[in-house]
């Protein structure tokens, strides 16, 4: 075979010159020719992501609560950059020389080749001038974002903001990336991903010039946004904005549920604050601001906020007290200034000295309801307190106290309600009923929130059970979330209801001549029904509480009102709630005088005096 | 023992030097590739480099086994080998799995292998071993069809696997064949044939014509001055012009008649004449086989670009010739793949500074367009020391065969020269755009466990074969 040894050289010959050409080809491509030099710099490669815009949210009456307004943020690729002109890119934007500087050099850290968001938030009309020049700054591009809108600017509470994301939930969810928006309070951000849709990503070809050349690869990378899905609150906005006009000067909550469906008409805290100013750019003015107001505007008193039931709590008791057959509707007790035992005397008020249920009720006599309490405690089939107690605490429970009520509203507290345990703890294991009595009357170890007084109304007025209270009633069109949808039934048969609710009616329309605790309440034309509260308040004047509900039958509006500092129940609280049940039922308000009377009322320095 | 410490002080470390500086120049410029900010260390398995890193040392594991095999092990199992690797080239159309429209990876856990690359192995040791048989003539009809047989089956169950750039291989062992003693037209005709597929795509035919008219002018000008007999094939010229004519006109393909007339008969009359007159020429035969046979690709290559290339195959064709613009598919990656390179400049924009091969969207960043970013990030001079080295593998690869005393190492060292030229060849022209997008890695470089190990084999075992030289006789 040594015949064909001379083809290694045309072998060997073809490698080389495989490799000459090659390189030849190389050192033209790489070094004389620059087309492709100017070529790389226009061909930049640039992901934005395309936001959608996210949902919408109406009222129940199907008036736009919440919408979109465009603003942009401008985006730089640090890698892109090259030589600017810093003062007139800071003079177009508004923003100084130092904070471009810092900006971009976060950027920088952040990657080279991903892009930042150097400023947040550029309203459209510095857009459209920004745009125009945008051709000078290689690497800075626009992205188009939109921010929330309220025509009515209320409800801040139940709304809630969209904030940057923060750095722990980029952390655990891809889906977000540093710079995005969340749903951070309120429904934004329990419905979160029903809003936001689902972002698209765009893979864009850039000149030199910092001009899109067209979509790479003919948008074969690219995904398209998917627009965020609309939410119908079950808010009643005017009902919301009429709760809040109420509150003005005064801290407590109005919440009101129309009882056939769980649906909040409205959930008023106040202070509050205006959604707008929490907003784009206004936010990082006025969240520190509202963070250290020593009135909490931040703070949902009508979800977080605990008080004691006060007197409201009688007809709980006194329900206990029928459906364990401790009592009839025609036991009279008597009462002389209030129920006398050697461990806790509780005194009452004047009245006439017998009563039955409905009087009772009517005239929110203590000693009635300790009377009641200590039958249930002591009653026979019961082998100890702890047996009863714990019997007693399922029919509190059944009514939504002391647990979360599960609804679609972020950080809603589960209030306070004894336990045995705790009973054993303090007491050392030996207490019994008159121990507790204060419970009868809801003082003592016990506190619910706002939104568990007002659901608790509700039970009282579908005689019996409740819906999971909820702010919206429809997800783009699929109505609300099936665990809405269901009836929860409390421990108390439904026939026993008839006879409190008389006891509320009479509270509200027996006349003040007859002792009616809430006259001041009553609605011309309407059966409103209702039971006044007042929380103890160690640190100053007592809160004032009321519930009630409207009509007698098929009830359209249960309501609960807690206003801090501001004495009995049947002060403040209840002309408020009768307010609200008269706008919501009449849409209008006859009784002006009492209306401007709440309206002007500042109770704010009340509280204050005596911490 | 004694032995495998010999077979150490025997190996050629040259060799050895080449094949690490590559494969180690791979890995770094897989994590440049696929380089992210958020994934910094080279070592993170979850990364593509993170996983090359663990077929790298697997290769060296590999690469030791196998300077530790008795050098005999090869040729005496080279028929057996080749068996079972054409029945997994089977199994794998029957039970492999499909990645990006090739049904060419065997699945085992997470670990995916890839026969064809392994059958080019085997393939290699069959060819040496038939062609180191005792009085094989290569040119025997019989015996050239028993090699075609060897190339052919693992061609097909390739191009059925849907994996044409691996099938294309197997072409690359017509050098093989060369230096073993197959006539050198086979070169001229292979280079011929690409030239004319090539031209006739981008030339209106008639200029195609003129082209190969001439350049057999130049063949025949050649052969008339050591051969005779001229006279004949005027006839056979003038027979060629009309059927050329008839076929133009039956099949209408509208050319103008006189000028399939007139082209061929007046550039070759004065040839005829010389020819005639010194009566010399004598292998008309061959020039007439040229002539139809070139005239054959002419007009077949609508037929085959057409009908026998599928989409992606035209598509890339048509990038490389730049007929179609096409930023979409191929034609995209080529141009970006170019743009990459060229925005290299001299020295390189510097390691993980490239921005060319900076997102991930294109598959082949890492594997089939590895070369762009060591274009880009080292600049020419990096793109010369690949080349360098890779042409220096395959000069040391010659010298290494050609010092064999046995034809069957001989033979499988130019296989391993064939097959390294082929993927060198086709991997960088595609990626400097002057040849067709053919998917194909480049040893060493591309991302890969099944072609890293493969040519690392290859390599061991020449190295081992080497190291045996003395030993190993025919
Ligand atoms: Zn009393």
């Amino acid at each position: 075979m040594q015949k064909y040894s001379n083809r290694k050289f045309v072998i060997g010959a073809i490698a080389i010159i495989i490799g000459i050409v090659y390189l030849s080809r190389l050192f033209w491509v790489q070094v004389v020719d620059s087309t492709y030099k100017l070529n790389s710099e226009k061909n930049s490669i640039r992901r934005e992501e395309q936001f959608s815009a996210r949902g919408l949210v109406f009222d129940r009456n199907g008036e736009l609560i919440v919408h979109n307004m465009a603003v942009y943020d401008l985006m730089i690729v640090p890698r892109q950059v090259s030589q600017f002109d810093t003062v007139e890119l800071c003079q177009t934007i508004g923003i100084d020389i130092p904070f471009l500087r810092k900006q971009i050099s976060k950027a920088r850290r952040h990657s080279m080749f991903k892009s930042y968001k150097i400023v947040h938030q550029i309203p459209d009309t510095v857009y459209a001038v920004l745009q125009e020049k945008l051709y000078k700054y290689p690497g800075f591009f626009v992205q188009a974002r939109t921010l929330r809108k309220y025509p009515y600017n209320v409800a801040a509470n139940v709304l809630g903001y969209v904030s940057e994301v923060p750095d722990r939930i980029v952390k655990r969810d891809n889906y977000y990336k540093s710079g995005d928006y969340i749903g951070f309070s309120g429904i934004e951000r329990s419905y979160e991903e029903v809003l936001r849709g689902k972002k698209g990503v765009q893979f864009n070809l850039i000149d030199v010039h910092n001009r899109k050349k067209g979509s790479y690869a003919n948008g074969k990378y690219d995904t398209i946004p998917q627009i965020g899905g609309n939410l119908v609150s079950s808010i009643d906005i005017e009902l919301q904005q009429y709760g809040e006009l109420l509150l003005k000067d005064k801290i407590g909550s109005i919440v009101a549920i129309e009882p056939s469906s769980g649906e909040i008409l409205a959930l008023v805290t106040a202070p509050t604050y205006s959604p707008s100013d929490m907003v784009g750019r206004l936010r990082s003015e006025n969240y520190p601001i509202l963070i250290r107001d020593p009135l909490k505007p931040l703070f949902n008193r009508a979800t977080m906020a605990q008080y004691p039931p006060g007197s409201t709590f009688k007809m709980l008791t006194g329900l206990i007290g029928l459906q364990e057959k401790v009592l009839t509707p025609s036991q009279h007790y008597s009462c002389y200034g209030g129920y006398f035992s050697k461990a806790r005397p509780i005194a009452c008020h004047h009245h006439r000295p017998s009563l039955d249920l409905a009087e009772a009720l009517q005239m929110s006599c203590n000693a009635y309801f300790c009377h009641v309490f200590r039958n249930f405690m002591e009653k026979p089939g019961f082998a100890n307190p702890d047996s009863a107690l714990t019997r007693w605490l399922k029919h509190v429970h059944s009514f939504g106290f002391g647990t979360h009520l599960g609804t679609d509203l972020e950080s809603e507290l589960k209030g306070i309600l004894p336990s045995v345990e705790s009973y054993n703890r303090i007491y050392n294991g030996s207490w019994n009923a008159l121990t507790l009595l204060s419970l009868s009357i809801g003082q003592g170890e016990i506190a619910i929130t706002p939104l568990q007084l007002a659901n608790y109304t509700a039970a009282i007025a579908n005689r019996g059970f409740y819906y999971t209270p909820h702010i919206i009633k429809d997800i783009d069109g699929n109505g609300p979330i099936d665990r809405f949808k269901e009836r929860k039934y409390t421990t108390i048969d439904s026939a026993y209801f008839e006879d409190v609710i008389k006891g509320m009616y009479l509270a509200v329309n027996g006349g003040w001549g007859n002792g009616g605790t809430a006259s001041i309440a009553q609605i011309n034309g309407i059966d409103f029904n209702g039971k006044t509260g007042t929380a103890q308040n160690p640190h100053g004047e007592n809160h004032s509480i009321f519930v009630g509900f409207a009509p007698l039958t098929n009830p359209k509006i249960a309501i609960a009102v807690i206003v801090e500092n501001a004495g009995y129940g049947s002060t403040w609280a209840a002309p408020i709630a009768s307010l609200m049940a008269e706008k919501f039922l009449t849409d209008t308000v006859k009784r002006k005088s009492l209306e401007e009377r709440v309206v002007n009322k500042n109770l704010l320095d009340r509280g204050e005096k005596e911490q | 023992m004694r032995r495998n410490s010999n077979i150490f002080a025997k190996i050629d470390w040259l060799v050895v030097l080449i094949y690490l500086l590559l494969v180690f120049a791979g890995w770094i410029n897989i994590y440049a590739a696929v380089y992210d900010d958020s994934h910094h260390s080279i070592f993170d398995v979850s990364q593509k480099y993170g996983k090359q890193m663990i077929w790298i040392i697997a290769a060296f594991v590999i690469g030791f086994v196998i300077l530790l095999i008795d050098y005999r092990f090869f040729s005496i199992t080279s028929v057996l080998i080749y068996a079972g690797m054409m029945l997994l080239l089977a199994a794998v159309l029957l039970f492999g799995k499909e990645v990006n429209g090739a049904r060419s990876w065997f699945e085992i856990g997470s670990i995916r292998l890839q026969p064809s690359e392994f059958a080019k192995l085997a393939t290699t040791l069959m060819v040496a071993r038939v062609l180191s048989k005792p009085n094989f003539i290569i040119h025997k009809f019989k015996n050239l069809i028993h090699l075609g047989i060897i190339l052919v089956i693992p061609m097909m169950l390739i191009l059925l696997q849907n994996d044409t750039g691996s099938a294309l291989v197997y072409s690359s062992f017509v050098l093989v064949f060369y230096r073993e003693g197959l006539t050198g037209w086979v070169l001229v005709i292979g280079v011929l044939t690409i030239a004319l597929f090539i031209a006739s795509l981008l030339f209106a035919p008639i200029y195609v014509i003129i082209f190969l008219v001439t350049s057999f002018l130049l063949v025949f000008i050649k052969m008339a001055f050591h051969k005779k007999k001229a006279i004949n094939y005027s006839i056979l010229i003038v027979l060629s012009a009309a059927i050329l004519v008839a076929v133009n006109h039956y099949l209408k393909l509208g050319y103008n008649s006189y000028l399939l007339i007139t082209i061929p008969v007046a550039l070759f009359t004065p040839f005829y004449l010389y020819a005639f007159l010194r009566k010399k020429v004598k292998a008309a035969l061959w020039i007439v086989l040229i002539f139809w046979g070139a005239v054959g690709v002419n007009y077949s290559v609508d037929y085959v670009f057409n009908e026998v290339l599928e989409q992606h195959h035209r598509k890339r064709i048509n990038d490389l010739l730049g007929i179609e613009s096409d930023l979409q598919g191929w034609g995209y990656n080529v141009n970006q793949s170019k743009i990459a390179i060229g925005s290299g400049g001299f020295a390189g924009k510097g390691f993980l500074k490239g921005t060319q091969t900076k997102f991930n969207f294109v598959p082949e960043q890492s594997t089939d367009f590895i070369f762009c970013t060591v274009g880009e990030e080292w600049g020419f001079l990096g793109s010369l020391f690949v080349i360098f080295l890779f042409v220096g593998l395959l000069i040391k690869i010659i010298q290494i065969a050609e010092r064999q005393r046995s034809t069957y190492a001989r033979v499988y060292a130019y296989g391993v020269f064939a097959i390294f030229l082929f993927h060198f060849t086709i991997n960088i022209g595609m990626t400097i755009g002057i040849l067709p997008v053919i998917g194909i890695p480049l040893p060493f470089f591309s991302y890969g466990g099944s072609s890293l190990w493969v040519f690392t084999i290859f390599i061991f075992i020449l190295l081992n074969m080497d190291a045996h030289r003395f030993e190993l006789i025919n």
